[in-house]
This record gives structure tokens, sequence and C-alpha cells, in this order.
């Protein structure tokens, strides 16, 4: 299917190990910003590996614009491409030539490579940069540039794992707008732990909660389907009336939030108007749906802790 | 698009031999040096009398070197820059991809085996024939190696590993099999264990061509039946089991 991205039961187990991915079935327009998110060990990059042809799944099937992720990884190939979480700069070279020995290994001619490669340089504002050895750049500098060869060539699928770690406030805001200039006519797949950065991007939401996809479509409708819509905050020291369907939590400052449902919520207004109490009602944000969502401890929490004293 | 094979190989020799060799010439002196230095030992050891051989193993290692290179090389970029993982989720073949890693050790090889061939030239001054078949055994030498190398690189996971078994296998297979010595100077019951080491068949044929020793015409037909024979074999092998991606 020309303009999905869909997975049917999606599974991974690396070795004996238990499942790094189970049963993952979506079905998400090709176009636009995916954007994944989930806990340490999700499965994030997991899944990511599977889309990208570089890992082969235990058990399920995936097609991307009706192209077989396994059995046509080939083809795939042609339109793809990928900056993995770990990948580095190689440090021997430049910026500029990292991009255009990366073009010319996609298959470019030198020429075009080189265009390329400068124009991709210039967008990600690494003209200053581009001549400089890998090596003495600074962390983020060099995710930058990483960026910049996987955004130079033609692919028009492009995964991102954890593309914005490590980069200044200021750096990834300029990244978001050059993400969703470049998403304008490219389907761009991305993970973070960020998730301002998943509200501000995502065109379709994905979340991963040990190896399980937990909820996905736009952000709105995932906001729409959680338990609790609303989220009611209570300043310090303030009296918190009684609440029948709802959590509460108790910030480090003392202040307290309540997520509840539309109704919960207006009755909890009028009690704290009544009382005089100041307050603030608001749809829950992200950060909320989250920890609604994938709270609990991960995976790697529970054997950790059922490892016998010591060991490691 | 169309995609141009003679890019891609460019590409990897850029990276491997052209931007690296800028950056850290002190491996350019790592590969001339331990084909000369072993040259140079077992001449002052034999007072000049092996100086043929210690030439034919110095070439031998320097060809052998170059598969282990590669696969030190396509290991570091695999398991530190995650370079390989970028190639795959890319239309870059892995083949051309491996032969251009491959030119490039040629490339790093090449004063080593101007300094050798000139050397050759000098003491075993071989006719044109002869000269044939030493360079065809050296490139049978190259091909095994670089076979070796690739499938070795894309089993690896950690470079320490990789690097500590390049180092044991550039000793097993140039260094103690008669590579640099006559295999007669073996004691006779460890002589079939030298005859489990492809080198040690490249290195009698490569001393019979030059006049060092006298094989029978069966010993060399059977000399090259076994090289040609294994350097097919373990290229059928690596292209089945070598990973290119991960299961
Ligand atoms: N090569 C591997 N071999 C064995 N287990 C693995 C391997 N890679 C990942 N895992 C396991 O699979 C699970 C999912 O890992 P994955 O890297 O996909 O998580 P993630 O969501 O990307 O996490 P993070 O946010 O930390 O990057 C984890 O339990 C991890 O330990
Ligand atoms: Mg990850």
């Amino acid at each position: 299917m020309e303009g999905q991205l869909v997975t049917e039961r999606l599974s991974k187990r690396y070795g004996s190990s238990g499942m790094a991915l189970q049963d993952v079935s979506l079905s998400a327009p090709s176009s636009g910003i995916f954007a994944l998110i989930g806990r340490n060990g999700a499965g994030k990059t997991t899944l990511v590996r599977i889309l990208a042809t570089e890992l082969a799944p235990t058990s399920g099937r995936a097609w991307i614009n009706g192209i077989d992720v396994v059995a046509d990884d080939k083809r795939l190939r042609e339109r793809i491409a990928i900056v993995p979480q770990e990948a580095r700069t190689v440090a021997w070279m430049t910026p500029r030539q990292s991009t255009l020995t990366y073009l010319m290994w996609r298959g470019f001619p030198y020429g075009e490579a080189k265009r390329r490669a400068d124009e991709s340089l210039g967008r990600l504002r690494l003209d200053r940069f581009a001549d400089r050895l890998n090596r003495t750049l600074s962390g983020g500098t060099k995710r930058k540039a990483l960026a910049a060869m996987v955004l130079a060539s033609e692919a028009d699928i492009v995964f991102l794992d954890e593309p914005t770690t490590g980069l200044d406030p200021v750096s990834r805001r300029e990244f978001w707008e050059i993400l969703r200039e470049l998403a304008k006519d490219r389907f761009i797949f991305l993970t973070t732990h960020y998730l301002e950065e998943a509200e501000q991007l995502a065109d379709t939401l994905g979340v991963l909660g040990r190896g399980r996809l937990v909820a996905v479509g736009s952000v709105p409708s995932i906001r729409g389907r959680t338990r609790y819509q609303y989220s009611v905050k209570i300043p310090a020291g303030a009296r918190v009336p009684e609440v029948s369907h709802g959590e509460v939590t108790t910030g480090k400052g003392g202040e307290v939030q309540i997520l509840t449902d539309e109704d919960e919520a207006f009755a909890i207004s009028r009690k704290l108007s009544v009382g005089g109490s100041r307050f603030s009602v608001s749809p829950v944000s992200l950060d909320d749906i989250f920890f609604q969502l994938v709270g609990e401890p991960t995976q790697e929490d529970a054997e950790a802790a059922q490892a016998p004293e010591g060991a490691t | 698009m169309r995609r141009s094979h003679a890019s891609q190989l460019l590409a990897s020799i850029l990276v491997n031999a052209v931007y690296e060799m800028k950056n850290y010439p002190i491996n350019l002196v790592n590969t001339v040096i331990s084909p000369i230095s072993f040259l140079l030992v077992i001449d002052f050891v034999s007072r000049g009398a092996l100086i043929g051989q210690a030439i034919e193993g110095g070439l031998i290692m320097s060809m052998f070197q170059s598969g282990m290179s590669l696969q030190g090389d396509i290991s570091h970029l695999k398991n530190d820059f995650k370079l390989q993982d970028m190639l795959v989720s890319s239309p870059a073949s892995p083949s051309v991809y491996v032969l251009g890693m491959a030119a490039s050790e040629v490339i790093y090889n090449i004063p080593a085996l101007a300094v050798l061939v000139a050397l050759g030239a000098l003491y075993i001054h071989p006719g044109a024939i002869a000269a044939l078949e030493l360079t065809a055994a050296l490139l049978l030498m190259f091909l095994t190696s670089i076979t070796l190398g690739f499938m070795f690189a894309t089993l690896s996971s950690d470079i320490v590993q990789s690097f500590a078994w390049s180092r044991l296998l550039t000793t097993i297979f140039t260094a103690i099999t008669p590579v640099y010595y006559p295999i007669t100077y073996i004691p006779l019951p460890f002589r079939y264990l030298a005859y489990l080491s492809p080198t040690t068949y490249i290195a009698e044929l490569m001393q019979n061509t030059a006049g060092y020793l006298r094989l029978s015409a069966g010993a060399v037909a059977t000399d090259w039946a076994v090289v040609v024979g294994l350097t097919l074999g373990l290229l059928v092998v690596v292209s089945r089991n070598a990973r290119w991606k991960e299961s």
C-alpha cells in the first residue's frame, strides 16, 4: 500500500533473552513525521532497525509503501537512510568528507555528491565546521553532522534514532524546523525521549512499553483515548478535596496534581472555587499521558529486582 | 536513479586509504616495516643464504596482512562508528563496499610491495613465465586473505576481539609456517601441521618457481589445486555466511 507503514504482529527475540518486541501491529501514514517514544529498553531501536532492514524480525511482517521490509529489503534500501542511535562520525574525516563519501556509497557521482553535501551542511548550519576533523567537534555538532549525511541523500524514508540527544535547546528547535521542512516530501521516522519534541513534530505518535505498542495515532487522538484527559493542579499548602476517581500525585514542592476525566475535573474545580483555593485545570500534557501509559517499572527494572543481591 | 559503482568503490578508497593516510601516516610505516624486518632477520641469520626465500616470504606476508588489515578496518567502521548499519540501510552493495575496502588495502601496501618487488628483481631475477607464476600465487594469497578477513569482520562484534584475532592469524599463518624459510627445516611429524596452512602451499609454489625447491610436476599440480580450491571454497563460504544484515 503506497503511503502506509504497516506492521503485522512484529516480534523480536534476541537469542534466548526475553521478547524485545512483541506482536506490534500498526498502520500509519508513511508521510510526515512518525515519532516513537517509550522508556529505555522499550524496543524503539529494535523496531527502527527492523523497519530499516538492518535486523531480521523473529516473526511477523512489515511493509512501507507496500514494500515488504524482509522479503523485499533490496528494493526498500533504494529509498531509505538511517542514523543509528549509536552512530558516530568517523574520527579522521571532516563533516564534508563524511557526507560526500556517504552519498558516493549510495552511488552518486562525485560532482553531484559534492554539491548535495555542501547544500545539506549549509541547511544544518554546519558551514563553519564542515572542514574540521570530526574528532575535534562537540558532541552535538557531531550528531548534526550525522543528520546532514543522511538528509543530503535522495532517500524519501529516513530513520533517525534519537537525533536530538545531546543538542542544546536552541539547536534542537532549529533541528525541528529543518525536519518539518524536510518532512514535506519525505517520511521521517524518529525516536525521542523528549516528549515536547514528539508533541511538536509528530503527525503520528507511537508509544512502546516493554516491547508492546501501547498507543498509536495523532497526539490529540491518543489524548482522547487515555483514561484521564484533564489535569488539575493545586498549589502546596492548599486543602485537597476528596477525589472519587482519578490519580493524585504530590510533586517535590508539595504541589498536588490530579489526573482525572472531564466530569470529575469539573466537580473538583467547583469544590475548590467554593473553598476559595487557587488552582488550574488543563488538558493532560504528553508527559502525563506518557506516565499513564508506560509509567510502570520497565522489564529491565523487574529483572534487576529479581536478581539476587550483588549479582550483576 | 542510476547509481555509479565506480563512485561506490571510490568512496571506500577515500575513507579507508586517502583520508585515513592523511591523518595517520604512521599506518603506512607499519605495513612496510613488518615484512621487511622479518626479511632482514632471516637474511642476517642465514648469512645471506636465504635472501630469496625471505623476499618471497615478505611478499606473502604483505599480501596476508592486507586481508587482516581489511578485517580490522571493516570491524572498526562497523562496531565503533556503526557505519555498516548506515550502509546496510542504503542502496550500497556489500560486494562493492568490500571490493573498495580491499582496494584501499592494496594502496596501503604499495610501498612495501615496491620495495619487495625491487629486491625480488635484484636477487631472484625470475623470467617472464616465473614472474607470472609468482604474481598468480600472490594474487591467490591476497584473495584468500581478504575473504578470510571479511568473514571475520562481519562476525566480529567488538574491535578488541578483532585486533586480537588478526594478530593471532598473522603470526600463525606467516611467521610460524614455512613462509620465510624452506619447509624442509621443519622436523617431519610437524611438517604435516604446516600443510594445514594455505600460506605453506603458496610459499612452496613460489620457492619452486624461483628454484629454491625441487617439486615434482605432480606436487606442483596438487599445490595449485589446493590453493585455487581453497580460495574458491572460501569465497563460497563467505558469500553464504558473512553477515551484512543482522539476524
Ligand atoms: N543486540 C542485542 N542483544 C540482546 N538484547 C538486546 C540487543 N539489543 C537490544 N536488546 C534488548 O532488547 C530490548 C529493547 O532494546 P532497544 O534497544 O530496542 O530499546 P530502546 O527502546 O531503543 O531503548 P533506549 O531508549 O535505551 O535506546 C532491551 O531489553 C535490550 O536489552
Ligand atoms: Mg534505542
